[in-house]
């Protein structure tokens, strides 16, 4: 595959090559997967599911009893990830992307095999750490803390993050509970709340996908701005098109497997190959 | 992806880690440093807490109203059942009665609602874990900060009770200060400990109300407890055990504490020091239990 990208990426790559090329002495790992496996673990399988006396084995028979079932999710992953580097994580629903981000983001834990990262990567989202029945004013403040920051960087950026999602462009929303918003309204804001922080490793989880049009542009540069300050950045999304604007290296993922490790557009050109699109 | 050679070449990936001090994602940090990182998310704890309080009632018409309307009620289903129906009360007289039972259904609830909390703090809040790094003992003591704050509002509705059947301001009210700091750090601890074990094993939350509800009547909220149990001819070292029971322990104190007439002879021996030794042994144990596991939550 090495010399593949040699021949192909020659014409396309020459100014990112020497781009890569000034850099080169300096090419320093910021995440590296040594053969990660990822298994999650079900209640609950095909016999336990509802029935009383399958749950009654499994709580007398202890631990891992037929009820429970493994899921295998990332099989055998290596990679190493350098500093500046904009890397796309593609392939099929199920294939193991977003579990291989959690993974590298410490957020859960391998089964087999270890990533080592430098400094602490984050996932870009705060949803779960926001609550409804707030308004949106208190959820700026909680998803602020929630992510790490104080509350002076929050206080600084409170009207940023705000003026950013266009919460008030049609009124005094942000003082509404969020539960009231429309689903494009809460989007944007969960957008503006997550990237409102620096972060060392930044993982992006088809976040590029909220908002109307005018939205997503807005989220695009900011997400550039975002991969010029941190490290290196990882997007996961089936937009291929978000893909080709941001990334500039692209693992292709399939049934838990790397199956591809390489430039942007070898990788893409293949995938779509095989997708027939 | 392929750079020009470079020193790097032919390394294998742990080697490579090394190299640049890279280290590995997820592993749980030393205890010193994990009270350091609690430290530095108090106010995501703090603003947790009353965000959950706040939205607990944001529905409601009558919004915040319930936080002291809902023990007041409690309260008087109680003396409805124990102080009227089954004349549990002991001898006691109305003005007795009805501070005593309320101060014990209040602190009780501090602590029960706390344990409930705690045995959902990590597995009823799975997204939040997976979503965001913070020291997972955030979540549980969160949950039992919001009962705290939960409890102040009961105590609003307590002293108005209290002033009603004539216990007025004393200096032993004072005393209500170290109590609750006490039964908030043992609160605290259980809560932890409960979160753990609720985290591995979530069936826990659907047996633990059976279990509280035991522990309730077993602690004498809604009647004295020596009385009780001298009526039903036990032995006196089952007495003694049940009124050593931290639950017990904290609502006689705040009875010792408020109510006017309640003699230090109802409280068990040594109290000061059972209300200390339970604080202390859930509030650090159930750290450092909860903590053992830390790299763990979120699994599955």
């Amino acid at each position: 595959m090495a010399e593949q990208t040699l021949d192909k990426g020659a014409q396309a790559g020459q100014a990112e090559e020497a781009v890569r090329a000034a850099s080169a002495p300096a090419r320093v790992p910021t995440v590296i997967a040594d053969d990660v496996h990822i298994v999650y673990r079900v209640n609950g399988g095909p016999k336990g599911k509802g029935s009383a006396t399958a749950a009654l084995s499994r709580l007398l028979g202890r631990k891992s009893a037929p009820g429970m079932r493994e899921v295998h999710a990332v099989r055998g992953v290596t990679f190493v990830a350098y500093k500046g580097e904009s890397i796309g994580l593609i392939g099929s629903n199920g294939s193991g992307k977003s579990t291989l981000l959690k993974a590298v983001a410490g957020l859960l834990p391998t089964e087999r095999g270890k990533v080592y990262t430098n400094g602490q990567p984050s996932l870009l989202g705060v949803n779960a750490a926001l609550m409804n029945d707030l308004t949106g004013e208190r959820n700026v403040i909680l998803g602020g803390l929630a992510m790490g920051m104080s509350r002076e960087q929050i206080r600084e950026r409170y009207q940023g993050i705000v003026d950013f999602s266009g919460i008030n462009e049609k009124g005094d929303f942000i003082t509404l509970p969020m539960r009231t918003y429309s689903s494009g309204m809460a989007a944007r804001l969960r957008f503006s709340i997550a990237a409102a922080k620096d972060h060392d490793v930044l993982m992006i989880d088809e976040a590029l996908a909220t908002g109307d049009r005018k939205f997503q542009k807005r989220s695009e540069a900011r997400i550039r701005e975002l991969r010029q300050e941190a490290g290196t950045v990882f997007l996961v999304s089936h937009n291929n098109k978000s893909i080709r604007d941001t990334c500039d290296r692209v693992l292709w993922l399939e049934k838990g497997e790397l199956l591809m490790d390489g430039p942007t557009d070898e990788v893409i050109k293949a995938y779509e190959k095989e997708t027939g699109k | 992806m392929s750079g020009p050679p470079s020193a790097d070449d032919g390394l294998s990936p742990a080697e490579l880690a090394r190299k640049y001090e890279l280290s590995v994602s997820g592993a749980r940090v030393g205890l010193g440093e994990y009270i350091r990182q609690m430290w530095g998310r108090r106010h995501f704890i703090v603003a947790f807490s009353s965000a959950k309080l706040t939205a607990q009632y944001s529905q409601a018409k009558m919004g915040q109203l319930w936080q002291v309307v809902t023990p007041l009620l409690n309260a008087a289903v109680y003396f409805f059942i124990f102080g009227l129906l089954l004349g549990g009360r002991g001898g006691m007289k109305n003005d007795m009665y009805i501070p005593f039972l309320v101060t014990g259904v209040f602190v009780f609830t501090f602590t029960q609602a706390s344990a409930m909390a705690g045995v959902r703090a990590i597995s009823g809040n799975l997204g939040l874990v997976r979503a965001l790094h913070f020291p997972r003992a955030s979540l549980p003591i969160s949950f039992a900060l919001q009962q705290l704050q939960q409890l102040l509002f009961s105590m609003i509705v307590l002293a108005a009770v209290l002033l009603g059947f004539g216990h007025f301001p004393a200096f032993a009210w004072i005393l209500v200060i170290p109590v609750l700091a006490l039964q908030f750090v043992f609160n605290v601890g259980l809560a932890l400990v409960l979160a753990r074990m609720g985290a591995k094993t979530p069936d826990l939350a659907q047996l633990l109300p059976f279990i509280l509800r035991t522990w309730m009547y077993a602690s004498g909220v809604m009647y004295p407890l020596e009385h009780m149990l001298q009526k039903a001819g036990a032995h006196s070292w089952v007495s003694d055990i049940l009124l050593a029971n931290p639950a017990a322990v904290y609502m006689d104190l705040m009875r010792y504490a408020l109510i006017e007439n309640y003699s230090g002879e109802n409280l068990p021996s040594h109290v000061w020091a059972l209300a200390l030794g339970w604080a202390v042994l859930l509030g650090v144990g159930g750290f450092v239990y909860f903590w053992k596991a830390e790299e763990r939550y979120g699994r599955g």
